[in-house]
């Protein structure tokens, strides 16, 4: 029995592929994405070493820091979009609709799962307002809001917020479902039992289901806040980064220095910093719910 | 009599639960819940089916005069979504057909085989779900270019099935676990090797497994878009993601129509495959994100 469970050269044959997959196409090109961070130059023009420049050009680098402060602005009000509207939608799907919320959920989760392409490019057209008004222009135009037919997309503050609204509203739908199966396991005796202690209505959501629920949400948000912080699909297919640089985030920031301006070296570093960020932020919210729960 | 009676009163009461006002909340927000959710994808199919007088004459919420078929016949001739598709699909199956197999081998491996060393691997393969796409896109940009893989499917499918793995094996290893080891050791009892223990009880217990871990790495791989665009720019090798992105960008201002069309092309398969596995979609994916 142990001998055949222990059999070496099955495991080889077994783990190998999957092994070398990964330690090849993800591992060892992480350690030669750190190795380019001391080095300035591309293929093209040939390496030079740098030492610790590329990090020192990064901090004085003010579109760095723009792409920085852009990433965790979206991150924030992203994830707290999605979090926050999931877990309403949660309650409401446990509370008010009870059993009859399957229908519902199945199509306020569908969004998910739609290319980020083809998704960006209808709110594209939402929010259009040349060569004609899209939706939203068109909709305020008719009822006489002639202040707010603008150009959406077309400046930098009301582009971000579309970027949001895009984004939560195709994964609110996502997290409203993973909450909701949290909510499904609060013992019904639990919350009957704070009812007649006389909890109701917000003290009930406070002082029981939200910390009950509590552990689930963490995991939630450090998943949402990992995609969050390496948002690029929706910026490129939407916005494209601009108006200017006003909607870039680090990712693409870092694809620009990459592949547009053949820095490999600046590219790499950017992508380091963008990797410690997302495992600090994880950690970090990892720690808090820790010490929380 | 009685039962008349009782039954009027089951009536009335019925009526007042449904016309009780948290009821009525209730449904006004499930109104504006769907409406906000779906007006948007119906709006796109309503739209693609109206001419280009249609657009510049009457507002953009209006309904379509008729069908103009015409918008799909230019997404699909001009927009060349025929190629797109074909090459979203040459990447995709191979690439799930690999990541499906190896990713359970491993599994396979990790969870019911025996050697020293073998939680590490699994935490090597777990720690690859934090990584950001974009810190390997440089050396991996440059070693298909020495390799002379750049505008070959194989970058991609290679490159999908390296980031597919992480969670494949999270999952696989979490529907490995509860297989009784009974059932095992009585096979090896019996005489059963290593293969047949994996081809003959392991795999027909994974099936669920394999159609769950099979739909969330669809989605993933069928919408990708960072990679695509990197390792391709030979339009005829281009995939359903950067071809609509790069339509839009050419025709996406001036042509509506046919935008609408390429875009509602885009949607549709989906929207098909969803109503058809919503709920294995729905619970693959949930698994996916929240047990760690």
């Amino acid at each position: 029995m142990e001998r055949v469970l222990r059999d070496r050269t099955a495991a080889v044959i077994f783990l190998g592929p999957a092994l070398v997959i990964y330690v090849c196409i993800l591992l060892i090109p992480i350690g030669w994405s750190i190795g380019y961070t001391f080095f300035s130059g591309s293929p093209i023009s040939g390496f030079t070493f740098a030492g610790f420049q590329n990090y020192a050009t990064l901090v004085q680098d003010r579109r760095f820091w723009d792409a920085f402060w852009f990433s965790t602005r979206y991150a924030i009000f992203v994830t707290g979009g999605q979090i926050g509207l999931g877990l309403a939608l949660a309650l409401f799907y446990h509370f008010y609709l009870k059993r009859s919320s399957a229908l519902i959920r199945t199509l306020v989760f569908f969004p998910v799962v739609l290319p980020t392409v083809a998704v960006a490019a209808i709110f594209q057209k939402l929010f259009a307002i040349a060569p004609q008004y899209g939706v939203v222009n068109a909709v305020f135009d008719l009822i006489g809001l002639h202040s707010l037919v603008q150009p959406w997309l077309g400046r930098g503050q009301t582009a971000f917020w579309v970027l949001v609204i895009m984004d939560v509203w195709r994964a609110m739908g996502f997290y409203a479902v993973i909450l909701y199966a949290g909510l499904i396991e609060i013992p019904a005796e639990t919350i009957e039992a704070a009812r007649l202690d006389g909890a109701s209505g917000w003290a009930l959501a406070q002082l029981v289901i939200l910390p009950l629920l509590m552990p689930i949400t963490i995991s939630a948000l450090i998943f949402s806040l990992n995609g969050t912080l390496k948002v690029f699909d929706s910026v490129v297919a939407l916005t494209g980064g601009g108006p200017g640089n006003a909607t870039t985030p680090l990712t693409l920031y870092m694809y620009r220095a990459a592949f547009t301006n053949n820095a490999y070296g600046y590219g790499s570093t950017i992508a380091v910093m963008l990797t410690l960020y997302c495992l600090i932020v994880s950690l970090l919210a990892y720690r808090f719910a820790r010490r929380d729960v | 009599m009685a039962t008349t009676l009782r039954r009027s009163a089951q009536a009335a009461t019925h009526l007042r639960q449904r016309l009780h006002p948290r009821r009525i909340a209730a449904g006004l927000i499930v109104g504006l819940l769907l409406i906000i959710q779906l007006y948007p994808l119906i709006w796109l199919l309503l739209s693609s089916f109206k001419g280009p007088t249609e657009f510049n004459l009457r507002p953009i919420y209006a309904l379509p005069e008729g069908f103009y078929w015409q918008n799909y016949l230019d997404a699909w001739t001009r927009g060349r979504l025929n190629i797109y598709y074909l090459n979203s699909i040459l990447v995709t199956f191979p690439a799930l057909l690999l990541i499906i197999a190896t990713g359970l081998g491993a599994a396979f491996a990790i969870e019911i085989m025996r050697w020293r060393g073998r939680n590490l691997v699994l935490l090597t393969f777990l720690a690859g779900i934090m990584v950001p796409l974009q810190i390997v896109l440089l050396p991996l940009f440059s070693a298909y270019y020495q390799l002379q893989l750049l505008n070959n499917h194989l970058a991609l499918i290679l490159t999908y099935t390296a980031f597919g793995l992480p969670l494949t094996i999270f999952l696989f290893t979490g529907y490995l676990k509860p297989i009784p080891r009974e059932v095992i050791e009585a096979a090896i009892v019996d005489g059963a090797n290593i293969y047949q223990v994996f081809a003959r009880i392991v795999l027909p217990m994974m099936a669920n497994a394999i159609v769950t871990v099979g739909l969330v790495q669809f989605f993933f791989i069928w919408n990708d878009l960072i990679l695509s665009m990197t390792f391709i720019n030979d339009v005829s090798m281009r995939t359903i993601q950067t071809g609509l992105l790069n339509f839009v960008g050419q025709y996406g201002q001036r042509e509506w129509g046919p935008t609408f069309a390429a875009i509602a092309s885009s949607v549709i398969p989906i929207l098909i495959i969803y109503l058809a596995l919503n709920n294995l979609i729905i619970r693959g994916l949930t698994a996916g994100s929240v047990k760690g």
